[in-house]
């Protein structure tokens, strides 16, 4: 059979990579039909840059890879790429003003691999300034939209951040899947916000040279994709030791597709009682639970568990985070590359720092950098950073305790809400919108594998996710467990396309 | 090997108008790791490249590049370490130090705060025979060098060049075990001698290659001994740090001056306050460049980029076992084996190469007299033409076979001398060019006897008073000599002359 060749962008890369193999299609052909998606998709604003030449002769030399019999599990598929990893030669912003114009003379180890293995880039995709956001809304090429509506309202929603535009454009049928960072949540937030499948892998898992730091002991791609199968196959091309990350880990890269046997009788699935958090809408708490029945259902030991130092979490985050964020982007001060303020005669290479700074950065990311600069400072380094130091210590002993109890994975809420709209928070304590983080950001700090599955829609109709976190380096078995989960819950809903 | 005991130099004393004080000195030097790449990228580290030539992604802090230990650079320290007898330390850790300059294109230093791969150790500084101060080291941590910045190409813009940024450094810091300007100077000496004993820096000075922090302060006579006693710093005054020395002569004027402007502060009832200072070598004197309270808050944390540095027992044990012989043992050595004065002793160990030199000279012949001839003839003409002894025309196997003519006899001082210039300007085997040249000794008693006979023929008056006074005998000696250029064995013709003349 033949599938029709319009609608093959909503394809999984599962079902593309078989009939890529069949001959089915062409990955030109494959390619073609996300290009004019994403022309189609404008009004999302999810792809900042579209590179459809690159793409077609990644194309055309992945359909010769086919025909040669040599085709990958990623060979002729489309991908969209977070403008955080740099491309060579096309622009790697990390969504900010003092950027622009910024072409790399190097390719990422994340894309050079995906590149290895056959997949083709449509473009580069929107997000939260330097990945500090978690609705998109602090890009400096405005937010990203989702396409998903509260049933008839018209209210523009987030696609979280500050993957948005990543997950916009899967959850909207523009690419096949993309990738995303993950520093406190802004693989898994996104992905639970749009419906799809995000995946962060264990802290060292995914080489981080050549994406743009944010916090270096926190940072990690991963993939976003529309099925867990999908990110089993995409993470497996993205993995891998890199001797050129110091923290990438010298470790084989099991074969994550394998890992989904379905089958998880007699695991212990740990359901941490810290994370049931006081005005939690009912709906979360609600889909959490149900998540447990289905995890039952399959044979799972489900187990109340303590991780006593959640409470903590948010906090050393916001400490631990910007920190690293305010030396790591220090580099950005116009000297050799990006943007460069304009001085007036008389002014000093000091006023060239601060202007510069001052009209590159967006508001969200000067705020992180003082209060980083800030915890960092004489007097307070040890009120702050090497507190927050110490609290991560704990969190991530708090989890080593459990999996040295027995148990397997643990099973959270991914978001505290559905979606939000665009705007709604402007006037809101920016604490507020870290509450986001509030489930994501222990998996960062102990450096755990967390993924966020879809398993719902809320009583307005927008998509609900809940995280599963791993053993870690044991992504295959979290993979399997969400597969699992995504089996049992179902998730086949769409957005209406409006755009 | 020889047991060399020493005792403790007095300190330096500075007498003020009021009373005595004491100076009591710490540094800091900053030693470029010798190594072909640099510290967290494979850029080469060669001097005199074209500008931002020796520049990789990283380097120049390119969004996204990370840094990857240089493991060359690792055992260098290591090295460093062990020639100072000093703690290694397996699991060490980089931390940020952060700052903006323009020079600095990550907006911070990689360097170790925190946990330093070396920790303590000494060296031992001796100032002369049988003089030596021991200065405890404390500690010594790799970290980044800086860029240059360039003000003075352009009237109206500063430039960069980043072939420096990312070179390996070694901060060796010392304790306050300094106690004079002549000590400052021959610690930086003899540190910078086992760092290239060891090859672990080159040493070079005037390039920057080797560089010192001077910590100075005063006290009065007494309190030092009680520093040492508790190690409370309370008992030392406050003391300023004069940065960026690069010179030995340099050092010991700045700390001379240094030390007269405290003890004027503190005679006029003031305080010295404690800062950063510079030596301005063309005025002579200290300038403030920042006091404490406008120091840098340089916001120091562990990189995050990279993880702890850990290192084997059996790796450290490899370096310890390729470990050169050191100075002092060195100059042990050479005193036990060769029979050298302490002086000769310092002289031959004080540069590797010129050492081995002489080692190879000496061996198997007279110690004291290849002494006398590698330090008087060799190193004498080598710094006359400002030629390293690398550059040497007259190698190890000329100068031995000039010491072994003369040894036998076949050439007298005199006339090895002269080979000795025609070996270093012409060059050839010392024994055909002794030939060629004849300039090998007479012995022959015919050829004397004829001379003498001539002289004694022609010159009746002398013999005369030389019977009457024996002393004058010299005469005909000396006549001698020069009828036969300088060939003949004095001794034999002193005993010939005195047989002609009946003495």
């Amino acid at each position: 059979m033949s599938a029709p060749m319009s609608n093959a962008n909503t394809w999984t890369i599962a079902a593309a990579r078989e009939a890529l193999r069949k001959g089915e299609i062409s990955a030109v052909d494959l390619t073609m039909a996300c290009l004019t998606a994403i022309d189609a998709g404008d009004g999302l604003n999810a792809f900042v840059h579209k590179t459809p030449e690159i793409a077609l002769e990644q194309a055309r030399a992945a359909d010769a890879r086919l025909a040669a019999g040599d085709a990958p599990s990623m060979c002729g598929i489309p991908l969209g790429i977070k403008d955080l990893f740099c491309t060579k030669g096309v622009p790697s912003q990390a969504a900010s003003n003092i950027l622009r114009g910024f072409r790399p003379e190097y390719e990422s180890t994340v894309t050079t691999r995906l590149f290895d293995a056959g997949a083709v880039m449509l473009g580069k995709l929107n997000m939260d300034e330097f990945a500090m956001g978690s609705s998109n809304e602090t890009s400096t090429y405005g937010n990203a939209v989702s396409p998903w509506r509260r049933g008839n309202d018209t209210t523009a929603l987030t696609p979280g951040g500050s993957s948005g535009g990543s997950a916009a454009a899967v959850a909207a049928d523009l690419c096949l899947a993309a990738t995303g960072t993950d520093t406190g949540g802004s693989i898994r937030q996104p992905a639970a916000f749009t419906g799809i499948v995000g995946i962060k892998p264990t802290y060292g898992r995914v080489s981080r040279w050549g994406i743009v730091a944010f916090a270096s002991s926190l940072d990690q791609a991963g993939p976003m994709t529309k099925t867990v199968r999908d990110a089993a196959i995409f993470l497996q091309a993205m993995a891998g030791h890199d001797p050129k990350d110091s923290t990438s880990a010298d470790l084989p890269v099991p074969d994550f597709e394998a890992a989904l046997t379905g089958d998880i009788r007699g695991k212990k699935i740990g359901i941490p009682r810290e994370y049931r958090l006081d005005g939690i809408p009912a709906e979360i708490d609600a889909l959490w639970q149900r998540g447990i029945e289905m995890l039952r259902d399959a044979g799972a030991e489900i187990v109340d568990i303590s991780l006593p130092h959640t409470k903590y979490a948010l906090p050393a985050y916001y400490v631990i985070a910007p920190a690293e964020a305010s030396s790591n982007l220090a580099r950005y001060d116009g000297v050799r590359y990006g943007h460069r303020a304009t001085l007036s005669a008389g002014e000093g290479i000091v006023d060239m720092y601060e202007k510069t700074r001052a009209e590159g950065f967006g508001k969200e990311v000067q705020r992180r950098v003082m209060i980083g600069t800030y915890v960092l400072s004489a007097g307070f380094y040890d009120a702050y950073y090497n507190r927050a130091r110490k609290v991560r210590a704990l969190i991530k002993r708090d989890f080593e305790l459990a999996f040295a109890a027995g148990i397997d994975s643990i099973l959270t809420p991914a978001t505290p809400s559905a979606a939000f709209g665009l705007g709604e928070m402007a006037s809101a304590d920016p604490v507020e919108m870290y509450l986001n983080d509030v489930f994501t950001v222990t998996v960062n700090l102990a450096g755990l594998p967390g993924i966020s599955v879809p398993v719902g829609l809320d009583a307005k109709g927008l998509p609900l996710g809940l995280q599963l976190i791993g053993r870690p380096w044991e992504e295959g078995d979290l993979l399997n467990h969400a597969y699992v989960l995504e089996r049992a819950a179902g998730f086949v809903s769409k957005p209406a396309k409006w755009w | 090997m020889l047991d060399l005991t020493y005792e403790a130099p007095k300190p330096k004393v500075i007498a003020g108008a009021k009373s005595d004080w004491e100076l009591v000195i710490g540094m800091e030097i900053h030693a470029q790791v010798a190594s072909n790449s640099k510290l967290f990228s494979g850029a080469s580290t060669q001097v005199g490249a074209e500008p931002n030539s020796n520049v990789a992604f990283v380097d120049a802090a390119m969004p996204g590049m990370l840094p990857v230990i240089n493991e060359f650079c690792v055992a260098q320290a290591v090295r460093s370490g062990l020639g100072l007898k000093a703690q290694i330390n397996l699991r060490s850790a980089f931390d940020r130090k952060n700052y903006f300059y323009p020079d600095l294109p990550q907006g911070y230093q990689i360097s170790q705060l925190y946990h330093p791969i070396v920790g303590e150790g000494e060296v031992l500084v001796e100032l002369a025979p049988g003089v030596a101060r021991l200065v405890r080291i404390e500690r010594i941590h790799l970290e980044q060098d800086a860029g240059k910045s360039i003000h003075d190409m352009d009237p109206t813009m500063s430039f960069v060049d980043f072939n420096r940024t990312g070179v390996a450094l070694m901060e060796i810091v010392s304790r306050p075990d300094i106690r004079g300007p002549e000590e400052a100077a021959a610690y930086v000496a003899k540190l910078r001698q086992i760092l290239r004993y060891l090859g672990t820096c080159d040493g070079n000075m005037q390039n920057g290659n080797l560089r010192a922090d001077v910590n100075v302060s005063v006290c009065r006579p007494g309190q030092y001994e009680k520093y040492q006693a508790t190690q409370d710093f309370g008992h030392l005054g406050t003391r300023c740090e004069i940065k960026n020395m690069n010179s030995l002569r340099f050092i010991q004027a700045a700390i001379d001056y240094e030390a007269r402007r405290q003890i004027a502060i503190l005679e006029d009832g003031g305080k010295v306050v404690q800062e950063t200072r510079l030596y301005d070598p063309d005025k002579g004197e200290t300038r403030s460049m920042r006091s404490k309270e406008e120091a840098h808050d340089y916001r120091y944390f562990p990189c995050p980029d990279l993880l702890p540095l850990e290192i084997e027992q059996a790796w450290v044990d490899d370096i310890a076992a390729s470990m050169p012989e050191l100075p002092d043992a060195k100059k042990a050595r050479f005193m036990g084996d060769f029979g050298l004065t302490d002086y000769d002793a310092n002289v031959l160990t004080a540069e590797l190469e010129a050492a081995a030199f002489f080692e190879a000279v000496a061996r198997g012949r007279d110690g004291k007299i290849a002494a006398n001839w590698v330090i008087n003839e060799l190193f004498g003409r080598l710094n006359k033409e400002s030629k390293s002894i690398a550059e040497s025309p007259v190698s190890v196997g000329q100068l031995g076979g000039l010491l072994d003519l003369l040894a036998s006899g076949e050439i007298t001082g005199k006339m090895g001398k002269e080979l000795f210039e025609i070996l270093w300007t012409e060059g050839g085997d010392p024994a055909e060019v002794a030939a060629a040249r004849g300039m090998k000794q007479v012995t022959d008693t015919g050829a004397i006897e004829k001379a003498l006979d001539d002289l004694i023929a022609a010159n009746p008056a002398q013999v005369e008073k030389a019977r009457v006074n024996a002393k004058l005998a010299g005469w005909f000696t000396g006549q001698v000599l020069k009828a036969t250029g300088g060939k003949a064995n004095p001794a034999v013709v002193n005993e010939m002359v005195a047989k002609k003349l009946g003495l």
